[in-house]
């Protein structure tokens, strides 16, 4: 994407604004006009308008941008470079753009100011109901949501599907079983990012399948959480969770707790809770960044046994050396229905897959259609 | 309707925030963008309810002289003196010359720091003891691994003017294909577990009978 | 089986961790020096980003990073600021992660006592504000608005150098120095795609990877990958600095780290041909 000057804001000077009305209004048979485009903005919420122009032969070194509205004069809204060939008036803290005004435009050269353009026909900004730029998410979106709906009222009829099994998701249940065996706690970390990422939403999902489990088994549970929003729902979460199997009275309140925001002494602190408590299991489940590879090899040198998943790519590798089992990407946000085998979830899989497959025809399509010369489909998805 | 109402608030939050994604109107605009100041607001109060809990854990356990208890309270002491050197120097507190900068440049920034050194070491570690090449795809992951790692530092020109060349190209080509797929993948899965949400019928975070 | 062999296996990590600490060290305490940096084509498109930014221009400096990457995202940053001050261009710098304005201070100092400018007038630090992605969508509205005041206190409307700017439009490149989220991928996504902003990006090495489809779809137009990217750069602004000598000790890391996989298979043989060697487990 080339680098083009930026279209600077500099509001003419009221003497040179003065100056520039006189000269046209004593000088307009030697100016040199040129017709002027001015349409409103699309995709808008209705407080921008886009000028287009062929540039002249010999531009001036700026562009004087003047406006009128109904019942006022031309007066100069901005200065914009001579290379320029569009511009858009949009709201600033100096001059307003109204939904509904139709406005005029004209371009005066600086410092020549005989080279001007026609006045511009109105434009009238007006709100978009849609985002047209977009149409290509609302597609997908659209067949994404349509499938999921088929798929969950297939499986509220009773249809099933054959999924892989999920090594990682296999393990939790042994995991927690082993660590009541043992004597020990299991230790779920559900990353390091606030509750407004997804992948700490899905682990926030994810917990609560882990927290019946250990309610059943009376395994002790402890989340260390790095936010207090965090702390907050995965608080309720487990709560949630042992009273859903009737072990409400084994639900300790500091089984939950907020550690700190800070990427690293949250690192230091759920370390020092691994070699201090030693719990036989590691669930870290969520987004991680550089601290994966601290927590993880922390947890292998206690001999726990480690289920990580998230879908941070970047931090994959460190997870696949030095844990047992990892969750990479869909897997992870697949954990919930694998875990529950509900019905609905599982349909939602069901058309995640589906789509899946669709893309892959699309970029098939889409590359052998390039390769022919034709450009549609790829533009379609084109981001804007 | 303890449970209801929060699915409902769910619902209608998310059903809005997708609609405002694609309507610019200043009929739904207006809103969406309210909403946003509201979750800035939200999120720094927070702060407190984190704050409350933290102090309660610690503090109960230093009281009860629990395990450890020396370091909960240089825990809770820590906490206290720099929120009230920081509130003392109001809006300007991380200005340079100030104790709190002090506590930030000797304390936080130099841990921070350590902590994210500490890497160096543990790959180092990670790299002897578990990168074992069993398998035909452990090899190539092994041959690619050495061909970055030596690649990516000036010592690898040095070595063969290929290696530079043979990192650029293993990074740009294949592990970018193979990341495009799982980042679709993802992607796929992130949308419907939104839409599982958004439906109401993700109901783990919110418990069958209500919460305790 | 081999004595040596087996006591290799068993090696305490803490020898590990020693090694790797004194070859670390070594070279940052001796200064000796073991090969060129070379600029790869990322860190020249970073570089030739900035150098098509007209001279009084405005950018924005983006420094959402902490003292836990400061040796990857400081000397990119320190660098950046070099690059833009020593072609007259004005900066205005935001963090997004709470422990970034320090960082962000220090920057614009150095580089503004090395270039003989002035805060508020070729340079403001507005400073941290939560809200992560929400901040990024409220300064395409208004950036005034997003920070009504910089980390001074100084209200924009007073500042000489945020007069004219309102909103994107008025800036000619983002420079991200980033070290996870939110950062880049964010400021992408929220500005790239819907203002058009050019962009550059300099991050943390392991999350480099994570770009380059951004890089090669042109929503990037330069891109450096930790502390070898800052290297890079540093040569090609030309003024070698801290990431520049510390790719001597990252170099002898690297070579170590490659060694120490080498020497764990190696270990890992004896084991596996006494399995041979009794046959299948049960």
């Amino acid at each position: 994407m080339p680098l083009k000057p930026p279209a600077r804001r500099r509001t003419a000077t009221a003497a040179r604004a003065a100056a520039l009305a006189l000269s046209l209004a004593l000088a307009p048979s030697f100016l040199f006009a040129f017709p002027l485009g001015a349409v409103d903005a699309p995709n808008d919420g209705g407080s921008r308008t886009a000028l287009r122009w062929s540039p002249p032969p010999q531009p001036p070194a700026q562009w004087i941008v003047f406006r009128s509205e109904p019942g006022k004069p031309f007066a100069p809204v901005d200065t914009i470079a001579g290379e320029a060939t569009q511009y858009t008036d949009e709201p600033s803290e100096t001059h307003v753009v109204r939904n509904g005004v139709a406005y005029r435009y004209r371009l005066v050269g600086f410092p020549d100011a005989t080279i001007t353009s026609d006045e511009s026909p109105p434009a009238i900004p007006r709100a978009s109901w849609f985002d047209t730029g977009k149409k290509n998410v609302f597609v997908v979106i659209t067949i994404f949501m349509c499938l999921v709906l088929y798929y969950i009222r297939q499986a509220e009829r009773g249809k099933t599907w054959s999924f892989r099994s999920i090594a990682g998701l296999n393990a939790i249940e042994e995991a927690i079983g082993r660590s009541t065996e043992m004597g020990k706690g299991v230790l779920y970390i559900p990353g390091v990012q606030d509750i407004d990422d997804i992948q700490t939403i899905a682990s926030m999902i994810i917990l609560g399948n882990v927290a019946r489990m250990t309610a059943k088994y009376e395994t002790p549970l402890n989340v260390p959480t790095p936010s207090p929003a965090v702390y907050t729902v995965a608080d309720e979460v487990v709560k949630g969770a042992y009273s859903d199997v009737g072990r409400v009275d084994a639900y300790r309140s500091d089984m939950v707790r907020y550690i700190t925001t800070e990427q690293f002494a949250y690192v230091a602190a759920v370390n020092g809770i691994m070699l201090r408590e030693r719990p036989s299991a590691n669930l870290l489940l969520g987004a991680f960044f550089a601290e994966s590879l601290l927590l993880a090899e922390t947890g292998h040198e206690i001999g726990a046994i480690q289920i990580a998943g998230t879908a941070n790519v970047h931090q994959l590798p460190f997870f696949v050396v030095a844990c047992d089992y990892t969750l990479i990407g869909e897997e992870y946000y697949a954990a919930s229905a694998y875990l529950s085998k509900d019905a609905r979830l599982l349909g939602s899989l069901k058309a995640s897959d589906t789509v899946k497959i669709l893309l892959v025809i699309t970029i098939v399509a889409g590359c052998l259609l390039l390769t022919l010369g034709q450009r549609g489909l790829a533009e379609f998805f084109a981001t804007q | 309707m303890k449970r209801e109402v929060p699915l409902l608030i769910s619902i209608a939050a998310g059903i809005f925030v997708l609609i405002g994604f694609f309507v610019p109107h200043p009929a739904i605009r207006t809103t969406y963008d309210d909403i946003q100041q509201w979750v800035i607001i939200v999120v720094a109060f927070t702060y407190v309810l984190g704050m409350a809990n933290l102090l309660r854990i610690n503090v109960e356990q230093v009281r009860r002289r629990a395990k450890d208890w020396p370091y909960k309270a240089a825990l809770v002491a820590a906490l206290l003196i720099t929120m009230a050197v920081g509130f003392s120097e109001g809006t300007r507190y991380l200005n340079d010359g100030t104790r709190f900068s002090w506590i930030y440049n000797t304390f936080y920034s130099s841990m921070s720091s350590t902590m994210f050194s500490l890497l160096a070491f543990f790959i180092a570690s990670a790299a002897f003891r578990a990168f074992r090449v069993r398998t035909v795809e452990a090899l190539l992951l092994a041959i690619a691994a050495f061909i970055l790692m030596l690649g990516r530092v000036p010592i690898g020109n040095i070595i063969h003017p290929l290696l530079p060349q043979a990192a650029d190209w293993l990074m740009e080509i294949p592990q970018n294909a193979a990341k495009r797929g799982i980042l679709m993948g993802a992607a796929l899965g992130v949308m419907a577990t939104g839409f599982r949400i958004i439906l109401g019928i993700e109901r783990t975070y919110g418990s069958e009978s209500g919460g305790g | 089986m081999s004595p040596s062999l087996a006591d290799l296996r068993r090696l305490d990590r803490r020898w590990i961790f020693l090694a790797i600490g004194v070859l670390v060290v070594a070279p940052l305490l001796t200064g000796f020096h073991i090969a060129p940096v070379r600029p790869g084509a990322r860190a020249k498109g970073f570089y030739d980003a900035i150098e098509r930014v007209p001279a009084g221009a405005t950018v924005l400096l983006a420094g959402d990073y902490d003292p836990g990457t400061i040796a990857e995202n400081y000397p990119m940053h320190l660098a950046a600021a070099r690059q833009l001050m020593s072609r007259n261009i004005k900066i205005i710098a935001v963090e997004l992660y709470p422990g970034g304005p320090p960082l962000a201070d220090r920057v614009l100092r150095i580089a503004g006592e090395e270039f003989h400018k002035r805060e508020s007038y070729d340079y403001v630090n507005l400073g941290f504000k939560s809200g992560n992605e929400v901040v990024m969508s409220q300064m395409g509205s208004s950036i005034p608005r997003t920070f009504p005041a910089d980390r001074r206190g100084i209200p924009v409307s007073q500042i000489p150098v945020m007069k004219g700017v309102e909103n994107f439009s008025q800036i000619a490149l983002l420079v991200s120095v980033s070290a996870g989220f939110p950062g880049t991928k964010e400021w992408v996504q929220q500005v790239v795609s819907r203002y058009h902003v050019p962009m550059i990006a300099g991050v943390t090495a392991v999350s480099a990877p994570e770009y380059y489809p951004y890089l090669q779809a042109g929503q990037l137009q330069g891109l450096l990958g930790g502390m070898a990217g800052a290297a890079e750069y540093e040569v090609l602004v030309g003024h070698p600095a801290l990431a520049t000598r510390g790719m001597d000790a990252q170099s002898l890391a690297h070579v170590f780290i490659a060694f120490m996989i080498l020497l764990g298979n190696i270990a890992a043989l004896p084991q596996r041909s006494a399995g041979k060697k009794q046959g299948p487990s049960a």
